[in-house]
C-alpha cells in the first residue's frame, strides 16, 4: 500500500486559498475550543450526568483556550526554556553518570531492599520482578519479532496451573515440577506458532487473544483438573537446600536472581544469530527470508522462547501465592504485559524493565486512585501510539510494524 | 427443539450481524481492526437503559410508551454515532500513517478507557432494562417466539436492507467503496477520504447502538464489560464471511449465532464463548479470506 503525503497534501490545497507567507487572522479566538468544549460535554452528558457535564465544559474550554494563548508563545516559550536547560547544562551537575556506575548501584540497591523496607515493599518487588521476567518474555516476541501477541497470558497461566496441579496432585516439589511446566509453556508456545506462521500482523493478533480466551475458559470449567473458578490453593513455595522459600526475603532474592538470569540470557540470545534473525524478520519479512533466513522456524522459536519465560513467571507466581484461579489470567492480564513492553519500549530490555516495575509500582503508590488505574492504562496507551510509539526507552530504529 | 434453537440463533446471529457490519466497514476502508467496537455497542445499551429511565422519570413513558422508545432509540443512535465519531478524530487520525500494529493498540486503550469509564460512572453490576411492556409470544408448530425476537430480526433485516440500498446507490456510498478499493486513487477523483472515514465510523456506531439496545431488551441485564465478547464474536463473524464484505458479514454473523446456539444446545453450554473463538481460528487458518472475501496476497 503506497502512501500519500497527507500532510503536505492538505498543506497545498490550504495555500491554494491564501497567499503564501500571509497568516490568516483567526477572527473568532474562542469560538472553536467552545465548539470542542461543548462536544466534550455533550458526549459525557449522558453517563456522568448535567452537573459534571457543565463542570467539564467549563474546564476543558478555559483550558483549550489558555493552552491555544500558550501555544501562539510556544516559540517564545521553547526558547527560554532551552536557555535554562543550557544554563543547567553548564553546572555540570546533572551530566549523566556512566552506565556502570548507575548499573552497579542500582543492583546494590536491589539487593539491600529486604534489609530496608518493610514486607508489604518487598511484595511489591517480587511481583514486579515476575512481572519482569514475563515482560522480557513477551519482548521477545514482540520487541524482537515484531509479532503481536495478545494471549501471551495463557503461557503464564499455563505455567502457573502446571506447577499447581503437579505440587498439589501429585506432590512434586518446585524443583522437579520446573522443568514440566516451563517445558509445557514451551510446547504450547510452539503450537501456537503455527498459526503465527500464515498470519498478518493484526489477525495474528486476535488469534493469539482467541487463543488466551479459550485457555481461560478451559481453566474455568475444566472442574476435575483445575477446580474451576474456585482455583486451586495449598501450593507449597519453592525449597532450596531444605529452606524453605515461603519467607518474603528469601522469595525476593530467589526472584532477583532469576530476574537477572533472564536478563542475561535474553540479552545474549538478542546478540545472537537467532536475535538478529528475529530483528531481520521484524524489520523486513519479505526482505529477510530473501536473504536466506528460514522465517517460519525463527518465528517457531521466537514463541517457544517467549513462552519459556512466561512457564518460569508462572511457576514463579503459583509457589509465591500458593493459590492460582483463572481470575488471574484474563485478558486485561495480556493488555498489561503488551503495555509494559510498549510503555518501556519495544526491543529494550532496560526498557522493559522500566515499563513492567512502573506499571507494578505505580497503582500501589496511588492507592487512593486505584479504580482509575485501568482508566489511565487505556488513555495511556493512545497517547503513547500517538506521541511516543517508540516507548519510553525505545530507540527510533524499531517499529511496530505488522 | 432444532426450530426452537435455530429462532434463538437467529435472533442472536442477527445482533452478532449489525455489530459485524461496524467491523467489517472499518476494515474494508482503514484496514484497522476497530478493538473497541464492541465498547460502543456497550455504550448503546446503557444509553438505552439511562434514557429510559430519565424518559419514566419526566413521566414520558406513561403518557406515550412508543414516543419513549423511539426517542430512545434516536438519541442512542446519535450518540454513539458521535462516540465513534470521536473516538476516530481522537485515536485512529493520528496514526493513520503509523504501522499497522500501531492503531491496534491504540484501539485496545480506546476499549479499555470506555469499559472503565462506564464501570466508573454507572457501577460494576449489573445494571437491569426497565422492564416496560409485556411480550407476548407466537406459538407456531411447537414452536415459541416472542414478539422481541421477531422484532430484532425484523429491524436488523430492515437496517441491513437500507445498508446495502445506502452503499449501492447513494453518493457518499459509491465514495466508501472507492475508498476501499485505492484510498490513493479515489482522493484523486475528489473523494474526501476524511469524510468517508467519519461516515463509515458513524453509521457503524449507529448500527452497534441498534445491537446494544435490542440486546438490552433482549436480556435484560446489561454489565460494562459486555462489550468486550460480544465485540470479539462479531469480528468472528465479520472474519467468518470475509472481511471487508457487507454481505459476508451478514451471513457470518447469522452463521454465528446459528452455531452457537447450536452449539450450546447440543454439545456444551459451559463452552459457549468458547465457539466463536474456535471458528475465529479455524478459519483463520484454512480459509483466512473468509466464506465472501477473497484471499490478499501480501505485496512488497
Amino acid at each position: 500500500m503506497a502512501r500519500l503525503n497527507w500532510k503536505r497534501f492538505k498543506d497545498e490545497r490550504k495555500n491554494m486559498n491564501t497567499v503564501p507567507g500571509e497568516k490568516k487572522k483567526e477572527k473568532f479566538f474562542c469560538i472553536k475550543p467552545l465548539v470542542v468544549a461543548l462536544w466534550f460535554a455533550l458526549l459525557f452528558l449522558p453517563f456522568n450526568g448535567l452537573r459534571a457535564a457543565l463542570i467539564l465544559f467549563a474546564v476543558l474550554s478555559i483550558s483549550i483556550i489558555f493552552f491555544k494563548f500558550l501555544f501562539s508563545y510556544k516559540n517564545i516559550v521553547i526558547e527560554r526554556l532551552q536557555a535554562f536547560y543550557n544554563k543547567i547544562r553548564a553546572t555540570g551537575l546533572f551530566s549523566a553518570p556512566s552506565v556502570h556506575i548507575v548499573r552497579s548501584l542500582s543492583l546494590i540497591f536491589l539487593f539491600i531492599i529486604p534489609f530496608i523496607t518493610t514486607d508489604y515493599l518487598i511484595d511489591v518487588a517480587i511481583l514486579a520482578g515476575i512481572y519482569i521476567i514475563l515482560a522480557l518474555g513477551l519482548n521477545i516476541v514482540v520487541g524482537f519479532t515484531g509479532l503481536l501477541n495478545l494471549g501471551f497470558v495463557a503461557f503464564y497461566a499455563i505455567g502457573a496451573y502446571a506447577y499447581a496441579i503437579l505440587n498439589t496432585r501429585f506432590g512434586l516439589d518446585f524443583w522437579s515440577a520446573l522443568p514440566f511446566s516451563i517445558g509445557l509453556t514451551t510446547v504450547a508456545g510452539f503450537f501456537l506458532a503455527i498459526p503465527a506462521l500464515r498470519l498478518r500482523g493484526d489477525y495474528l493478533a486476535i488469534v493469539t487473544l482467541g487463543f488466551g480466551e479459550i485457555v481461560r475458559l478451559i481453566l474455568n470449567n475444566w472442574d476435575s483438573v483445575t477446580m474451576g473458578p474456585n482455583g486451586i490453593s495449598g501450593i507449597a513455595p519453592p525449597v532450596i537446600m531444605s529452606v524453605s522459600l515461603g519467607k518474603l526475603s528469601y522469595y525476593y532474592y530467589f526472584v532477583l536472581l532469576l530476574v537477572i538470569l533472564t536478563v542475561f540470557v535474553t540479552r545474549r540470545v538478542y546478540s545472537s544469530r537467532i536475535g538478529r534473525a528475529w530483528v531481520a524478520i521484524r524489520e523486513d519479512e519479505i526482505a529477510s527470508s530473501a536473504m536466506g533466513i528460514n522465517t517460519t522456524i525463527y518465528k517457531l522459536y521466537s514463541f517457544a522462547f517467549g513462552a519459556f519465560w512466561a512457564g518460569l513467571a508462572g511457576a514463579l507466581f503459583a509457589g509465591k501465592m500458593q493459590f492460582v484461579s483463572p481470575e488471574s489470567f484474563t485478558f486485561m492480564e495480556s493488555v498489561l504485559i503488551v503495555s509494559m513492553v510498549i510503555l518501556g519500549g519495544l526491543g529494550s530490555i532496560p526498557g522493559v524493565i522500566l515499563g513492567a516495575t512502573i506499571l507494578v509500582i505505580l497503582p500501589e503508590i496511588l492507592r487512593e486512585v486505584q479504580l482509575y488505574r485501568m482508566l489511565a492504562l487505556g488513555g495511556g496507551l493512545v497517547l503513547l501510539m500517538i506521541f511516543r510509539p517508540q516507548g519510553l526507552l525505545g530507540g527510533k530504529g524499531v517499529s511496530l510494524r505488522g | 427443539m432444532l426450530l426452537q434453537q435455530l429462532v434463538n440463533g437467529l435472533t442472536l446471529g442477527s445482533v452478532y450481524a449489525l455489530i459485524a457490519l461496524g467491523y467489517t466497514m472499518v476494515y474494508g476502508i482503514l484496514e484497522l481492526i476497530n478493538f473497541a467496537h464492541g465498547e460502543i455497542y456497550m455504550l448503546g445499551a446503557y444509553l438505552g437503559i439511562i434514557l429510559l429511565g430519565f424518559f419514566t422519570a419526566i413521566g414520558l413513558t406513561s403518557y406515550s410508551l412508543s414516543l419513549s422508545l423511539i426517542l430512545t432509540f434516536f438519541l442512542s443512535i446519535i450518540f454513539c454515532a458521535s462516540y465513534g465519531f470521536t473516538m476516530e478524530k481522537i485515536a485512529y487520525k493520528p496514526l493513520r500513517k503509523a504501522p499497522r500494529l500501531s492503531p491496534l493498540i491504540s484501539a485496545i486503550g480506546v476499549s479499555i478507557f470506555l469499559q472503565n469509564y462506564v464501570m466508573l460512572t454507572q457501577g460494576a453490576t449489573d445494571k437491569v432494562f426497565p422492564h416496560l411492556f409485556e411480550t407476548s409470544t407466537i406459538t407456531f408448530m411447537s414452536v415459541s417466539m416472542t414478539y422481541l425476537q421477531f422484532f430484532i430480526i425484523l429491524t436488523s433485516a430492515i437496517v441491513m436492507v437500507f445498508l446495502r440500498l445506502f452503499v449501492r446507490n447513494t453518493k457518499i456510498g459509491k465514495a466508501m467503496r472507492a475508498v476501499a478499493q485505492d484510498k490513493i486513487m479515489a482522493s484523486l477523483v475528489g473523494i474526501n477520504i476524511d469524510t468517508v472515514i467519519s461516515v463509515t465510523f458513524i453509521i457503524g456506531s449507529g448500527l452497534a447502538a441498534i445491537a446494544g439496545l435490542m440486546v438490552a431488551m433482549y436480556y435484560g441485564l446489561v454489565n460494562y464489560y459486555i462489550g468486550y465478547i460480544a465485540g470479539i464474536k462479531a469480528f468472528t463473524a465479520a472474519v467468518l464471511g470475509g472481511i471487508g464484505s457487507i454481505r459476508g458479514a451478514m451471513l457470518g454473523g447469522l452463521l454465528l449465532g446459528l452455531v452457537e446456539s447450536l452449539g450450546a444446545s447440543y454439545i456444551s453450554s459451559e463452552y459457549k464463548d468458547a465457539y466463536a473463538f474456535i471458528i475465529l481460528v479455524l478459519i483463520l487458518l484454512m480459509k483466512p479470506g473468509g466464506l465472501f472475501g477473497k484471499a490478499e496476497l501480501e505485496k512488497v
